[in-house]
């Protein structure tokens, strides 16, 4: 009989791991509290640094459960885990419980929720949105308008909207974000002939291969200004545009823009999945509010749990080539821990 | 704009405030400038409200000006503060109701410091009683008076003769709310609404029938400032703050301004004079500035008391245009009659 692991978590992180696991001949469950797999990824128009599209990811992972040695369970949620002889007995809120060897920890993060930065008016202003909801107009295609119907002539980047921010309890990086804003950046000029794209930063982190280069090209071939300076606030005029302000720490001067439309570039934070999931498995939480570890260096897939383990960005922000790898990494531990046990 | 969003942006910042039994603390600026006001919120809180409230003689300034331009050290407001908390003790009160919104922040912010620093708290109690053998308690509520004023909001407008309506339009009056800087900008869980929406005046101009507008320089200081006003080179930067914010202001049309700072009332009334006069500049209607009120005058208004009762003709703006948009009725000859005797509530009855 083959042995049986259920993995928490049906975005890109958990399926790569339970394809990797069945393909080394392990029974896998997937539990999703949302109706669809994917995760975050439906949310994506286009993939940093290459524009490749997000469908194309979406429909590699949706192959990847096509397996007989892998069951997914969408709109579940576990309820409680209990440990035994063989592993664990999971139960959920469905008519249906979990006797596995193995748990795999796949619940990945939340997006930060812009109006906690309640300056910026995100929910108040019409004007004023996420890089979630541009991804979203993106996929509807067709012309861009502002809220009030204009086709926008200015539009402000804000980075590290709920990332390196003390005032949100979020002090870590969200890594994804600066790139993102390039590549939405160039996005919006090459759909909108003549737009003025201005990105406020603190420092800019290229992490990747490539990402450099879109940053430079953003400049030089898009015309895309970069201002360092974080906003100190929006607010709407009676033209419903938005009005900007923050210091330009170059040149040391206070600014203030009228722009037609501000995205905010909103950074990642451990979600409620995570943190129940990661409640029910008692793993240990960083001081991020992120999954623990049990070595950040050597055993990051593994938890202070045995026979639980963590794959993708419920351990922290993760690129989405990243999050697939960790996934594999994870897929691997596991094969090593049940063929040990 | 979405008004639900600044709404649940409000329900994050909701604070305790004391029902009844509350010692009084007086505004340097507000009695002085505005005395209408502070004889207003005194009048609401005992004839309409029937609350105990308690305005002490003995009292005396935070010396809040004095700290915030320098000149008063930081040891020295901490032992004030400590007397006016042992004149309360004596007085047999708990819940402090402050005046100003200055001297609100100055509360708040020694208060915090001795949270942090208990020390400092041991070192103030020692200081007081060497110098006047007195003790305290620290408050167990503190709330400003607008903040009082917001909590019996419901019961004001029960009581309510005139809605803050055009009677000549049927329009809600467009009224901007501006909120000092120490309410809740040093420390926003300690503000109705917090530091970026403040509901504290928005939730009464809303009660009241008023439209609240939301203009771009909103958040901005009205100006004053302390240093930037109190030395005298730099007023010309005071004046400018203030013109930033009735240009930001003025094509929205406000009917009128109300402010929960005395400060802030005092500047946003003055600076229109001056701006007319040096710039020739009206941001009302006509060669009419925007009146400028208090929260306890607006309160007044809308219970029927009488504008000069309140104290309107010590304004720099004429109130007139607003009272005459509500439909207030008064007495033009006895607006600065110095021997006229407070009205019962109603005007000209």
């Amino acid at each position: 009989m083959k042995k049986a692991i259920l993995t928490i978590g049906g975005g890109i992180a958990g399926i790569e791991a339970s394809k990797t696991l069945a393909g080394l001949g392990y029974s896998v469950s997937i539990i999703e509290k949302e109706s669809v797999l994917g995760g975050k990824i439906n949310n994506w128009h286009q993939l940093f640094p290459d524009f490749r599209e997000g469908s194309e990811v979406k429909e590699y992972i949706s192959k990847s459960v096509d397996s007989p040695d892998v069951m997914v369970f969408p709109g579940t949620e576990i309820t409680s885990i209990e440990k035994n002889d063989q592993g664990f007995y999971v139960k959920s809120n469905k008519a249906v419980a979990f006797d596995v060897n193995a748990i795999l920890l796949a619940t990945g993060f939340e997006i930060f929720a812009a109006e906690r930065k309640e300056e910026f008016g995100y929910g108040i202003y019409d004007n004023v949105i996420t890089s979630v909801d541009l991804e979203q107009r993106f996929k509807k295609g067709g012309q861009f308008y502002t809220a009030g119907g204009k086709v926008p002539k200015r539009i402000a980047f804000i980075h590290c909207v709920g990332s390196r921010d003390a005032k949100t309890g979020n002090h870590y990086c969200s890594k994804v974000c600066c790139i993102t804003g390039i590549k939405q950046a160039i996005e919006l000029v090459k759909l909108i002939p003549g737009v003025e794209i201005f990105c406020f930063y603190m420092d800019l982190r290229m992490y990747g291969l490539e990402y450099e280069e879109l940053y430079k090209s953003a400049q030089e071939n898009y015309g895309v200004q970069f201002i360092r300076g974080r906003l100190s606030e929006a607010s709407e005029n009676i033209d419903n545009s938005i009005l900007i302000k923050c210091e330009d720490t170059l040149s040391g001067r206070p600014l203030k823009m009228n722009v037609d439309l501000v995205v905010l570039l909103v950074g990642m934070e451990a979600g409620e999945g995570t943190l129940n999931a990661g409640t029910l498995c008692n793993v240990g939480f960083g001081s991020q509010r992120f999954l623990s570890c049990r070595d950040a260096h050597l055993r990051r897939n593994l938890t202070k749990q045995e026979g639980v383990f963590t794959a993708g960005t419920c351990t922290g922000p993760m690129t989405i080539p990243e999050t697939l790898e960790n996934a594999r990494s994870a897929a691997l531990e596991i094969h090593k821990y049940l063929s040990e046990n | 704009m979405k008004i639900d969003g600044k709404r649940n942006v409000w329900h994050n910042y909701q604070k305790e405030i004391a029902d009844d039994h509350f010692y009084y603390v007086r505004s340097c600026i507000r009695q002085n400038f505005f005395p209408g006001s502070e004889y207003a919120f005194l009048r609401i809180m005992k004839e309409e409200l029937g609350k105990d409230i308690y305005d002490d003689p003995k009292h005396t300034t935070c010396t809040g000006i004095g700290y915030h331009s320098d000149v008063v050290p930081f040891e020295t407001i901490q032992t004030v503060v400590a007397r006016h908390f042992a004149l309360m003790k004596e007085s047999g009160y708990k819940n402090l109701a402050v005046s100003c919104v200055t001297s609100f922040g100055i509360y708040s912010e020694i208060v915090e410091t001795w949270k942090e620093f208990p020390e400092e708290l041991e070192k103030i109690r020692k200081s007081l009683k060497r110098a006047t053998g007195r003790e305290f308690d620290i408050p167990e509520n503190i709330a400003h008076t607008s903040d009082i004023i917001y909590k019996f909001k419901g019961e004001i407008a029960e009581k309510q003769e005139n809605q803050l309506v055009n009677k000549n339009t049927g329009r809600p009056l467009q009224i901007v709310e501006h909120i000092g800087c120490h309410y809740s900008k040093m420390f926003p869980t300690k503000g109705l609404g917090g530091a970026e929406f403040p509901q504290v005046l928005a939730g009464m101009i809303e009660e009241w029938g008023g439209e609240v507008v939301d203009y771009p320089e909103r958040r901005h200081c009205c100006g004053f400032g302390f240093r930037q006003y109190l030395i005298q080179a730099n007023r010309g930067y005071s004046l400018a703050n203030s013109k930033k914010k009735f240009e930001s202001m003025a094509p929205y049309q406000p009917d009128a301004v109300i402010c929960n700072c005395p400060g802030c009332t005092m500047f946003m009334d003055k600076w229109q004079y001056v701006l007319a006069q040096t710039e020739g500049k009206f941001y009302g209607t006509g060669k009419q500035g925007i009146p400028v009120l208090t929260y306890e005058e607006l309160a007044g208004l809308v219970l029927g008391y009488d504008p000069w009762d309140l104290g309107l003709q010590m304004h720099q703006v004429d109130s007139e245009p607003l009272l005459d948009k509500i439909g207030i009725e008064y007495d033009k000859k006895s607006k600065y009659d110095l021997t006229k005797k407070m009205s019962p509530k109603k005007v000209l009855t």
